[in-house]
């Protein structure tokens, strides 16, 4: 059986006057959990962008569990900085927040039933939100919302999860709960991506490792011998040798 | 004391009233929560020149206001992907291009400028049979489709890129509110008068907001609102001979406003 999760082939993009990824590839298998890390504008999010479909790519191709991204959405989660995903004066509660991302499961027309309501109070119970459920999403600390937006991502159960710098601008004590989160979710067998400027914390999670740099990037298959030196290094434009 | 009920018009105006109260808030909150409250300006002013259209060309004047409003909410919705950031211009252009087609249009009626005002102000107890129809059907559609597309409206309201990812089709949902909101301006313009109507759409759901603690209760306080509004400003309105529409926002306005003080104190 294949556990490939995603294969990205020679993938190449640019925004107007400036090249932002070249000639990117990469696969994960089912369990890895990939790491990107680079400065600002050297292409992380653009590269979780490209994957979700929400830019599209000039040349390249991306392979999401064997298809293409429309027949695979649903097995999708993404969690993006808290900053960028809602007005904090909407008024919607905890549970309204996750059960809204169950639309894959249900489709159009369809309407919540008690079994929803079971998987809902399942993720809420993973990420340590269970009673803050009836609580206007607004009225929580960033951290309690990060976590919400986890359990809003994981309650269409997905294989292939993506996150985009999702501890940015939250305390030190929940980037820690939330990392503890995702690395139990990894250790479940859970495949993911995530950029992230704690390089430290992200070296420690992933267990595979992608450095955009000056000259394109530096794609590591194992972070167990690398060191928080040779990143800074690499990040600082010093070319260092593959690891496979 | 007369008794309101003994008279036909009265009967009709409540049973209009009661119905877009139900179906305004429904469109009312997701244009709010996604900053879109000035469409009802926009809107209404559009369905001025339609009503003017009616009138001239002798359909139901709240018929030509559908068909008006319907074309400047996609007309809004295609400048606003025009100018990316400044979206908002596309609002401010549909509805100097409504006020512009009514004065235009208004020239060419006889008794014009009394027809247009009571558009332009609410004229709810003049209301013919089949406009209380017209009124039933399309507050009705509203009312169904909102509440059919209910999971699908809130995702794209609280998140469009996460409802996006979620396989939601947001622009095909985005265009059926946009059609809603220009039916219920285009009906509504009937009751509050069009130079009022995004009162109704925008009070009910602000004061709900107030209260409210989660977006379903918002929602269903929005409509109690909406209706508490509509039938005390039907009753005020008969009782002290005053312009039914002014005194229907009026009223939600002061609701309004003791609301948030009350809010503030607390």
């Amino acid at each position: 059986m294949n556990n490939e999760v995603i294969r990205v082939e020679d993938l190449n993009f640019n925004y107007p006057d400036t090249a932002v990824l070249r000639d990117v590839n990469f696969n994960l298998m089912k369990g890895d959990f990939l790491g990107i890390i680079g400065a600002n504008g050297a292409g992380k999010s653009t590269l979780i962008k490209l994957i979700l479909g929400l830019l599209p790519y000039e040349t390249g191709k991306i392979t999401i569990l064997g298809g293409e991204l429309q027949d695979v959405r649903a097995k999708i989660g993404y969690v993006s900085q808290k900053a960028n995903s809602f007005n904090t004066d909407f008024p919607a509660t905890v549970r309204e927040v996750v059960i809204a991302n169950l639309f894959p499961r249900k489709g159009l027309f369809k309407r919540f039933n008690k079994a929803d309501e079971k998987k809902v109070d399942e993720v809420l119970d993973l990420v340590g939100m269970s009673e803050y459920k009836n609580k206007l999403i607004g009225s929580l600390s960033g951290g309690q919302q990060q976590r919400v937006f986890i359990a809003r991502a994981l309650v269409s159960d997905p294989e292939l999860l993506l996150m985009d710098e999702p501890t940015v601008g939250i305390d030190a004590a929940s980037v820690a709960d939330i990392m503890d989160i995702i690395c139990r979710l990894n250790k479940n067998g859970m495949t993911i991506i995530m950029t992230n400027h704690d390089t430290p914390t992200l070296l420690n999670a992933a267990n595979k490792l992608l450095i955009f740099c000056e000259h394109g990037y530096e794609e590591f298959v194992s972070t167990s011998d690398l060191s928080l030196e040779r990143i800074t290094d690499i990040l600082a434009g010093k070319r260092v040798h593959k690891h496979g | 004391m007369d008794n309101i009920f003994a008279y036909d018009f009265m009967i009709k105006a409540f049973i209009t009233a009661i119905l877009i109260a139900a179906a305004t808030p429904c469109i009312g909150l997701p244009i709010v929560l996604k900053r879109f409250s000035a469409i009802g300006d926009a809107t209404s002013h559009s369905a001025l020149g339609g009503i003017a259209f009616g009138l001239l060309i002798g359909i139901n004047p709240i018929l030509g206001a559908v068909i008006f409003s319907v074309i400047a909410v996609l007309s809004i919705e295609a400048l606003r992907k025009r100018f990316g950031k400044y979206s908002e211009i596309a609002t401010v252009v549909v509805m100097s291009a409504g006020i512009g087609l009514t004065a235009i249009l208004s020239g060419f009626l006889k008794n014009g400028s009394a027809n247009i005002n009571s558009f332009m102000f609410g004229s709810i107890v003049t209301i013919s049979d089949f406009e209380l129809i017209l009124t039933i059907a399309l507050s009705a559609l509203v009312v169904f489709v909102t509440l059919l597309l209910y999971k699908e409206i809130f995702a794209i309201t609280f998140d469009e890129t996460s409802a996006s990812l979620s396989g939601i089709p947001c622009g095909a949902i985005n265009t059926i509110l946009m059609i809603l909101t220009a039916i219920t301006v285009a009906v509504a313009s009937r009751i509050v008068g069009a130079l009022m109507i995004s009162s109704l759409l925008v009070i009910p759901t602000a004061t709900s907001m107030l209260i409210s603690k989660s977006y379903k209760s918002t929602l269903i306080r929005s409509v109690a609102l909406a209706e508490i509004f509509t039938i005390s400003g039907l009753f005020i309105s008969f009782y002290l001979d005053l312009r039914p529409g002014g005194t229907i926002v009026l009223i939600g306005t002061a609701v309004l406003v003791i609301t948030a003080s009350i809010k503030r104190k607390k």
